[in-house]
């Protein structure tokens, strides 16, 4: 046992060598980093830019996990772990919201508006004018569509308020917790880069129904070429902003898989759009002639069923 | 202390604290105070001792706290009254009344479609409270019930409001009986809105303004749709 030999620096694949020769000498493991059971199951191939990646995304979350540490250090039982949620001013908001609305392409709206301060602000209140501006345009247009037929008779309709708060509501939180416990799911099996906390999902969704507002103010004009174009118009911007969210997220996993996941968010998006307008709105009548026959087909259905 | 103990415990025959007694305050440090526990100023006492009253005078009292808000919210100026001595009787009052003037009158047909009395007494109450939520949660400096009672005398314009209409209504329900009515349940709506945030505004932080005044304007223009839409049957 020479001291020089002990000095020198020994591969790790000699240990067993170096146990085999003195069973009874103590050794001491070190974990190193790479040894990290995730990379074994990845499917990245080039392990270099693994590791880089690895070092960045660990960094990042780790520096938004220890700023989410630092902002919410209050028991959830407290007031003032609820005003963490709230703690945005005006201009903060009106800047998400624009942000929303003209989506910069090639930024991702979390990382460069919500900036791990997620608020709740946004998505309540922007869901609750949804919610009134629906129902007000659906039976504003209504309202007008029907105006000159004899046989009409005004109803404010005030069920559809409730309806419509159940579905944009649910919109707004089940599909938010239903992505990020699929993107938890996806983030055990590989190793993503980016991932986002349950609120900030919750809040890009909330901003994103921001144009609906308006669109469903415009929705009033009861010409059927102009709500279809006010649909897809709508859609494609905060669509996109939906999509470059959230490519990041799923970009490394499998291709097809994370196609999938981003049809399903745009689909999902596209189905909250164009059920709101079959549903609030009537379908706009062209002839005179056939609007006088379904109003009298309309209340003799009415009369039957009651 | 330790010099008596020191002592006690040397000269074993000398008793504890022999030499306390020659310890005395030179008489040139005046010493003062107060022994007598001071005794809470019975005055509110005897002013709020309303068991002896007649019932009329504390019924009095009340109503005429309550009418004296009313006054406020219509001519909304800077004062403590409405937010330092809250109460709740004129929030209710307003929300029952304008809940049974929204009733269309056939209570027996479901096609009706305006709204029934639970559905205005919730959207009111509810939405106040979720208000009153949003602006604390932002960060304001109201008290919770006052800021209810704020919100609730606030709806006394669109009450009015409501009056009007079924005034108008009773007249006749044609375009120049809408406009009538367009025009002053525009107006009042923004009476209410102006006088809630003269009143609501001063406890927000100076940034988050708009933020806390957005869901008040929201508030009062459902109820005034409720109003606006409302048709006799």
């Amino acid at each position: 046992m020479a001291a020089v030999d002990d000095l020198k620096f020994q591969e790790f694949d000699d240990a067993a060598n170096l146990l085999a020769v003195n069973p009874d000498a103590t050794t001491i493991s070190v974990d190193e980093p790479s040894e990290n059971p995730k990379t074994q199951h990845g499917l990245l191939q080039d392990t270099g830019r693994e590791e880089d990646d690895e070092l960045l995304g660990t960094d990042d979350s780790d520096k938004t996990e220890l700023l989410a540490g630092q902002k919410k250090s209050a028991p959830f039982w407290t007031f003032e772990y609820y005003q963490t949620f709230f703690d945005v001013d005006t201009y903060q908001v009106l800047d998400r919201i624009k942000g929303s609305v003209f989506p910069v392409p090639g930024k991702n709206f979390v990382r460069l508006y919500i900036r791990s301060n997620p608020d709740l602000y946004g998505p309540f209140w922007i869901c609750a004018t949804l919610v009134f501006a629906i129902a007000i345009s659906g039976n504003l247009s209504n309202f007008f569509i029907h105006l000159g037929k004899p046989t009409f008779h005004y109803v404010p309709e005030f069920r559809k308020v409730s309806i419509a708060a159940t579905t944009i509501y649910a919109y707004a939180w089940l599909v938010p917790l239903a992505l990020w416990g699929f993107l938890m799911w996806r983030n055990s099996k590989v190793m993503n880069i980016v991932s986002y906390s349950f609120l900030e999902i919750v809040c890009v969704y909330g901003y994103s129904l921001f144009i609906y507002i308006p669109t469903a103010i415009l929705w009033i004009i009861p010409q059927k070429a102009v709500r279809w174009v006010l649909v897809m118009f709508a859609l494609c911007l905060s669509g996109s902003v939906l999509v470059m969210t959230f490519w990041p997220a799923v970009r490394d996993d499998n291709r097809r898989i994370a196609l999938a996941t981003i049809a399903t968010i745009v689909l999902l998006h596209a189905l909250l759009a164009v059920g709101c307008l079959a549903y609030f709105f009537d379908a706009p009548e062209l002839d005179v002639l056939t609007t006088t026959a379904s109003a009298q087909n309309g209340t003799a259905l009415v009369t039957k069923t009651q | 202390m330790a010099a008596a103990e020191g002592s006690g415990a040397g000269g074993a025959a000398k008793p504890l604290f022999a030499g306390l007694s020659d310890v005395s305050i030179s008489e040139d440090i005046p010493v003062e105070g107060e022994i007598t526990v001071p005794v809470g100023s019975r005055s509110p006492d005897e002013d709020y001792s309303t068991l002896d009253e007649p019932v009329r005078d504390t019924i009095m009292r009340d109503l005429k706290a309550v009418g004296k808000k009313f006054v406020h919210v219509m001519y909304p100026k800077k004062s403590s009254a409405l937010l330092r001595d809250w109460d709740l009787w004129g929030p209710l009052v307003l929300c029952v009344s304008l809940a049974l003037m929204l009733q269309g009158g056939s209570a027996d047909s479901k096609e009706d479609g305006g709204p029934q009395f639970a559905e205005v007494f919730v959207i009111i109450w509810f939405g106040a409270v979720v208000i009153t939520l949003n602006s604390k949660l932002l960060g304001g400096t109201i008290s919770f019930f006052q800021s209810l009672c704020v919100l609730g005398y606030c709806v006394l314009p669109l009450t009015v409001a409501m009056l009007v209409c079924r005034l108008v209504l009773l007249a006749g329900s044609g375009t120049v009986s809408f406009i009538v009515r367009l025009i002053v349940v525009m107006a009042m709506f923004a009476w209410s809105t102006l006088a809630s945030t003269a009143f609501l505004a001063d406890s927000q932080p100076p940034n988050r303004k708009a933020l806390v005044i957005y869901p008040i304007f929201l508030f009062y223009f459902v109820i005034s749709w409720m109003i606006l839409t409302f048709t006799a049957q």
